[in-house]
């Protein structure tokens, strides 16, 4: 019986741990703009990736993405904007706009620089490279 | 009926979608072409050899990451491409392996506004724009 117990208490817990950002499966991009538009430089994010507060900075800061003029016209800004903003993420920190350098992303990609530095990855941001499926918002395969 | 004529007739299925393309393209080489001319009278047509150089570079200028097209499209532009900082996946540039390149004009001008600074660290002239797709459509 208490071996049994010990079981369970470990099953659950590796269990919680495999679930603590709760980012496994976000649901896809569901707004055909946002993913062309951004998913022509890098993998298209979902929106529950990041808090509205992320989304608002890097939409109001397209003329300097992380050093790139990924600017749009207006309205679609404002259309791709609306969408993020109405589908963002409940957790993370708003004042943060990489997804990489959100505290759960670091909680979950605990590897050594050197996997970091291999040519297929490139970016931390290449989820693509690890994550066959991270299009569709599939994250649940380490 | 001669093999020619067997081969069209085989391929008018399949061929659909690229041929309907081609006038999208070819209005888009157009306006490029009067644009040239307002801005260089002696504009006399695009020419592949100069969309060539323009493709492979090297230039200075721009990022130092990406001094040429082929930096992120490869030196091979019928080959798949891949973006030098995030690592992302790009199509081929070359028509012959890519048909719906160059077939939405707005598309088009958004990456030549993104990439000529990048690459030459300043915007691209109407030429350039059109010798380069000039040289892509004839790859």
């Amino acid at each position: 019986m208490r071996r049994w117990l010990v079981a369970l208490i470990i099953t659950a817990g590796g269990a919680a741990g495999a679930a603590a950002s709760g980012l496994e499966r976000v649901p896809a991009i569901a707004h055909p703009a946002t993913a062309k538009e951004c998913g022509e430089c890098h993998m298209a994010f979902q929106p529950a990736l990041l808090p509205a507060g992320s989304w608002l900075r890097i939409m109001d800061g397209l003329a300097d993405h992380f050093g790139e003029d990924a600017s749009l016209p207006a309205d679609l800004t404002a259309s791709i904007r609306a969408y993020l903003a109405a589908n963002a993420g409940r957790s993370g920190d708003p004042k943060i706009t990489r997804i990489t350098e959100q505290s759960w992303f670091a909680k979950e990609h605990r590897f050594r620089s050197a996997v970091w530095q291999r040519p297929e990855i490139k970016a931390k941001s290449n989820c693509l490279a690890c994550h066959p499926r991270a299009e569709q918002g599939n994250y649940d395969d380490d | 009926m001669n093999r020619p004529v067997l081969l069209a007739t085989a391929l008018v299925g399949v061929g659909m979608a690229a041929a309907a393309a081609e006038p999208a393209r070819d209005a888009i080489v157009a306006a490029y072409s009067r644009q040239a001319q307002n801005e260089n009278q002696a504009f006399d047509g695009f020419s592949t050899a100069r969309g060539e150089r323009l493709y492979l570079g090297p230039h200075t200028g721009g990022n130092t990451e990406t001094p040429a097209c082929a930096t992120c499209h490869t030196f091979d532009p019928r080959a798949p491409g891949r973006h030098v900082k995030t690592g992302r996946a790009i199509e081929p540039m070359a028509v012959s392996v890519n048909p719906r390149r160059f077939t939405d004009a707005a598309d088009v001008e958004k990456r030549f506004t993104r990439d000529c600074p990048n690459v030459l660290g300043r915007p691209c002239t109407a030429e350039e724009k059109g010798d380069f797709i000039t040289f892509l459509i004839n790859r």
